[in-house]
């Protein structure tokens, strides 16, 4: 940790040269630990069509037990963003640390866990062998591999569905063990991409109330892209918004509900004035135009 | 019951097809030979004689279960004369074949999957590789080989894995790269090294892709085998019988081998099939 701190002092200095936020929900976490902090990240891709710009000068701080949420139109970078702290993309400039060291670093050293949009269990796999694939890759022995599979799926409320494959399970339930699965190697970030969007709103709800109590107990970082105002506003510390063409940060809103809220704060007026700040950071984006 | 009907009558169509074909290739033949003895014939002794030629231009399917049968039964299974003796030595060739095939079509699509300037550069040649007339190349490769002292079973099973690594090579490409890229960025944020992307990820998926290209392979190996033999002065094997039958005008052989070599590829083919169901069943396919 100490070597992973040096980076960090050096790019500090950087800090006033380019504030890029309008608003800067960072800043008053800044005697926290850092664990994702971004700094002008761009990444252009180079299509046939000529070069669309995914992220352009991205700043943004994420602190450590933060719940944070990118929300904006598709194409406005936030799975990009998503994939850039994993280590899944480079950006083509600027520059990003996880946990003090760079994103390939975090990546081998195991300190994050992403979920994606769709399940992914391999179907030749039972649920509790899908839990232990990343424990079998990482070399975790028999012994801690059981007892961390049979942890995490009682986390996740599938204890019972050890045996079962995977599309014996419903899309929620398997959406869960993709959870634990991300959770059994215990890392301290959670990446996750839209990991209820092609749940129906009934199971959605639910789970989203899961996750905030494991996000709770479990005292991680939490990175979550998502479509849906409600969801973001409901869930998290932090909202990020963002526009598309090119992607950029356009608002960074703190939504500071307690740590176990339920779903009634939906209903709240302070729920609402978020959600319309959200609304119309997105409106400001143009996010509606099409 | 109902679900076979339709096989049955379908089966039934054929064999009457192939009664009426008899009939109707051999009548010239029963004809001439009876005009040449000048005996006068009835309609029905026409027919009984197309059935019963004994070197007619299509064999009647009676005719064929007879000498299929005698050549099986009246043998012992070492003699020269059985066909369970021909057709076993035929289909050692084919397994060896088919098994060297297999392993090198898969080792190759491994490699092709893994270095990808290779997909471009080398499956050109191996799909020319599938160009060039099998029966002109095999005389070669008896003899060369047999030059060199290795004789028998191996120059055959070289032939036959010649022809049947193809399907599996281009059946394993498809199905090393069938992996969700999803799954693939999964095994890339659990920092997972090749090998484990390999053994934990492409091969489990490739598995339905691999028992597709061996159940196309094994009856392609088959005929690799019996080609195979042509060349070798007909000493053994379906492809001996084959040669003979031709050389004594013996159609009556020739379709007996043909049924043969027909029954170990169906049998080989659902042998494959099966193993494939199983392994499928035990990787959680649902049923």
């Amino acid at each position: 940790m100490a070597s992973g701190s040096l980076p960090k002092i050096s790019v500090r200095p950087l800090e006033p040269i380019r504030p890029v936020e309008k608003a800067t929900g960072g800043s008053g976490a800044a005697a926290q630990a850092l664990t994702v902090d971004a700094r002008d990240v761009s990444l252009t891709f180079h299509t046939r069509d000529g070069e669309v710009e995914a992220l352009s000068n991205v700043s943004l701080q994420i602190s450590d037990g933060d719940f944070v949420s990118f929300i904006g139109p598709s194409g406005c970078g936030k799975t990009t963003l998503l994939r850039i702290i994993a280590d899944l993309q480079r950006p083509s400039s600027g520059t990003i640390l996880i946990n003090g060291v760079t994103p390939e670093q975090a990546r081998l050293g195991r300190h994050y866990g992403y979920i994606f949009q769709a399940p992914a269990l391999y179907p030749w796999r039972t649920i509790e062998r899908n839990v232990a694939l990343p424990l079998e890759i990482m070399g975790f022995d028999t012994q801690e591999r059981r007892e961390r599979v049979e942890r995490y799926l009682k986390l996740v409320n599938l204890s019972g569905f050890e045996r079962k494959f995977p599309w014996q399970l419903s899309g929620g339930m398997q959406q869960r063990a993709s959870i634990a699965r991300a959770l059994s190697f215990d890392p301290e970030l959670l990446l996750m991409d839209e990991p209820f969007g092609a749940l129906d709103e009934i199971v959605r709800d639910h789970l989203n109330e899961q996750l905030l109590r494991l996000w709770d107990q479990t005292g991680k970082t939490v990175v979550f892209v998502t479509h849906s105002i409600p969801e973001a506003v409901f869930l998290s510390t932090k909202i990020v918004v963002m526009s598309p063409r090119p992607g950029r940060i356009i608002d960074i809103i703190p939504c500071d509900f307690p740590r176990d809220r339920t779903l009634e704060i939906r209903e709240t007026p302070e729920f609402m004035k978020i959600a319309q700040r959200v609304r119309s950071g997105l409106r400001s984006g143009h996010s509606y135009d099409e | 019951m109902t679900e076979r009907s339709p096989v049955l009558v379908i089966v039934a169509i054929l064999i009457v097809l192939w009664y009426l074909a008899a009939i109707l290739m051999n009548a010239p033949l029963v004809r001439d030979a009876f005009e040449r003895n000048e005996t006068k014939y009835t309609v029905s002794e026409l027919i009984a004689g197309t059935l019963e030629a004994e070197r007619p231009i299509v064999p009647a399917p009676h005719q064929v279960v007879v000498q299929l049968f005698d050549s099986v039964f009246d043998y012992p299974p070492d003699s020269p004369r059985s066909l369970l003796y021909h057709s076993w030595v035929t289909l050692s060739a084919t397994l060896v074949g088919f098994a060297i095939g297999a392993v090198f079509g898969i080792l190759l699509a491994v490699t092709i999957v893994h270095v990808r300037t290779l997909e471009k550069s080398l499956l050109p040649w191996v799909i020319c590789s599938q160009m060039v007339p099998i029966l002109a190349i095999a005389p070669i490769v008896i003899v060369v080989l047999g030059a060199i002292g290795i004789r028998g079973l191996l120059p055959k099973s070289i032939i036959s894995a010649y022809l049947c690594f193809f399907p599996v090579t281009i059946g394993m490409v498809k199905g090393l790269s069938s992996p969700d890229p999803i799954q693939l960025d999964l095994m890339r944020t659990w920092s997972a090294n090749k090998l484990q992307v390999f053994w934990k990820l492409r091969w489990p998926s490739s598995i339905p892709f691999l028992f597709t290209s061996l159940k196309v392979s094994v009856t392609i190996s088959l005929v690799g085998a019996i080609v195979g033999e042509l060349p070798t002065g007909a000493q053994a094997g379906i492809g001996a019988r084959l040669l003979t039958g031709s050389y004594y005008g013996q159609t009556v052989q020739i379709w007996a081998a043909l049924f043969a070599a027909a029954i170990m590829a169906a049998s080989l083919v659902a042998l494959i099939d099966l193993t494939g169901r199983w392994t499928e069943r035990r990787m959680g396919a649902p049923t």
